[in-house]
């Protein structure tokens, strides 16, 4: 069965998806909109960017991102600044990187969503008196849903299931940053076989349970991913 | 002093160039009639603020949506228009109740012109009203989209080829709808098409458009009745006439009197007194010099040629007559107008073999 430090590391992992996930959406939509929207010539670099975490090995990212936020790093000397102090092997180092590493998972469904709107809808809201902020929230939010479904989905499970990045900057601190693929790999190499069948397991059903749900809801959101 | 429809728009796209002034009345159904790529739904977007025209005017009355000299430009949603689209585009994921209520609820109820119901009745969609746009016919979306671009409480309608998309049955049956908006509501209604017979039927006021330019503006039948149109016009050529059921003739036919004479039909169901709008191509009149006796087309009617006009087609002119206050077009060979010798200032008799009724 289950242990304190298991059920320590599963709380701690919904802890960190949720948070993610939050602040992927929030971040996500109005990229995911401008992708959609603009003709501007720099949207095929942020596309790329943003995709970058789908062919990366993860430890790349991680390993970037731990120099980018040590003490030697731009982004650390920042964050010291600030009074937060350094990021790695802490908490909100782990929600920083898991944003960047699941950012595609989201952005991508809801950018499809919003490209299969199409014009249309928003041109006739327009005439209709509604306001681009009116019509975002009462035509592209429904008209979206199945995106912003699977996005979010996708991102809370994606999160769930990393492991090399959490590993590169969140190291393995009980209660702050082991999360459950951490503690699997803990449990494999000491050989306590029953206790990683315990989470891997679980883990394993999580995931497919949650695809299936999504596949079977909304066959064509997931199809739409690039 | 009477509202009117200003627009000067310029849109500069390499091979498209558009180039309009146009000061329309605000009353009735004006057409803007012109063949695919001349520019009219251009014209229309532009004037919607749905398309940028660089250094434009576009005023109703003296509310002015844009004036680009001075940096004023409303965006769509604060101009007090309707628009409906080629297809209905409802709102998948509202009811019918639903997308009535989109635009009117963003109205000020003190600014709203028309309540749902009655415009329901107006359009025959009361029945309607708690379905889902995807369980509707193309008809049936048509009418509740137009029904919602009411509802929006528009001091101006613009309608881009409402009618485009639809099968002819489909056209046939929302036709009496908009007739009926145009008698029942005060609501002018700028409306794009490139069907000679929907303009024909629906139209007051025609703006022929043509590769970008405004070729003729005016009352509809004076409009169709000019013969210096482009040639591409010609093929089509033929004149309205708004006449008045007057009576019935023994023999099953309908006498239709209009300024200036009195054409016979087949029997109308209309009670006397009803008035129809009739449509007579240029190609179903053939002019005789002396009265003609011996025939069997029965619409012969005196008249005076007032200009003769090339066609596209070789060997053909068109011939503009003039039967009391009426005009009228003949669609003649160059060969026949020169052996009867037809001038200006020539009187004749011209022969109907055709007309078609368009309510």
């Amino acid at each position: 069965m289950l242990d304190a430090a298991d059920l320590a590391a599963v709380r701690l992992t919904l802890e960190l998806a949720t948070v993610v996930t939050l602040l992927l959406l929030a971040l996500g939509t109005p990229l995911a909109w401008w992708l959609a929207r603009t003709r501007s010539p720099l949207r095929h670099g942020v596309g790329a960017v943003v995709a970058l975490p789908l062919v990366l090995p993860p430890t790349v990212i991680g390993f970037y991102l731990l120099l980018l936020l040590g003490p030697n790093g731009p982004a650390g000397k920042f964050t010291e600044a600030l009074g937060i102090g350094l990021l790695p092997f802490s908490f909100g180092g782990l929600v920083l990187a898991s944003v960047c590493y699941s950012l595609p998972f989201v952005v991508q469904p809801l950018q499809n969503a919003f490209d299969a709107i199409g014009p249309r809808p928003l041109e006739v809201a327009a005439t209709l008196r509604a306001s681009p902020w009116d019509t975002f929230w009462s035509v592209v939010v429904p008209l979206a849903r199945p995106g912003f479904l699977s996005g979010a989905v996708l991102g809370f499970a994606h999160t769930v299931g990393e492991f090399g990045v959490v590993l590169m900057i969140g190291g393995n601190i009980p209660d702050k940053t082991r999360v459950v693929s951490v503690q699997i790999y803990d449990h494999v190499e000491a050989l306590e076989y029953a206790q990683a069948h315990w989470l891997a397991g679980g883990m394993l059903v999580f995931s497919f349970v949650v695809l299936l749900a999504l596949y079977t809801l909304y066959p064509q959101a997931v199809r739409g991913r690039r | 002093m009477e509202q009117r429809l200003r627009a000067r728009l310029r849109i500069d796209r390499g091979a498209f160039r558009l180039d309009v002034d146009l000061d329309l009345p605000q009353r009735g159904i004006t057409a803007l009639f012109g063949h695919s790529g001349s520019g009219k739904t251009t014209v229309l977007r532009a004037i919607a603020g749905l398309e940028r025209a660089p250094g434009g005017y576009v005023a109703l009355g003296d509310d002015v949506w844009q004036d680009d000299a001075r940096g004023v430009f409303k965006p769509v949603h604060w101009r007090a228009l309707g628009y409906v689209f080629q297809e209905a585009s409802l709102f998948p994921h509202l009811s019918v109740r639903g997308n009535l209520e989109f635009g009117r609820k963003r109205v000020p109820a003190q600014a709203r012109r028309f309540a749902l119901e009655p415009v329901a009745d107006l359009l025959g969609i009361g029945a309607l009203l708690d379905r889902r746009p995807d369980g509707l016919s193309g008809g049936e979306r048509q009418r509740v989209a137009i029904a919602r671009a009411l509802l929006a409480s528009p001091r101006l309608l613009l309608m881009d080829e409402p009618l485009a998309a639809l099968d002819l049955k489909r056209k046939r049956e929302i036709l009496p709808y908009l007739e009926r908006m145009h008698e029942e509501l005060a609501l002018p209604i700028l409306y794009v098409s490139h069907a000679p017979d929907e303009v024909a039927r629906l139209a007051d006021h025609l703006v022929l458009l043509d590769d970008g330019k405004v070729v003729a503006s005016g009352p509809l039948t004076e409009t169709l009745a000019r013969i210096d149109l482009p040639p591409s016009f010609a093929d089509d050529a033929g004149v309205v006439l708004d006449t008045m059921l007057a009576g019935h003739e023994e023999d099953a036919l309908s006498r239709l009197e209009f300024a200036g004479g009195a054409l016979l039909v087949g029997r109308r169901r209309e009670p006397i007194g009803t008035h129809l709008r009739c449509r007579i191509h240029a190609r179903d009149v053939s002019l005789v010099l002396a009265r003609p006796e011996q025939t069997s087309i029965v619409n012969r009617l005196p008249a005076v040629v007032t200009a003769v006009a090339a066609t596209d087609t070789p060997g053909h002119v068109l011939v503009q007559l003039r039967i009391g206050a009426s005009p009228l077009l003949a669609r003649i060979t160059e060969r026949s107008r020169r052996e009867l010798g037809i001038e200006p200032g020539l009187p004749l008799w011209a022969q109907i073999k055709g007309v078609a009724l368009l309510s």
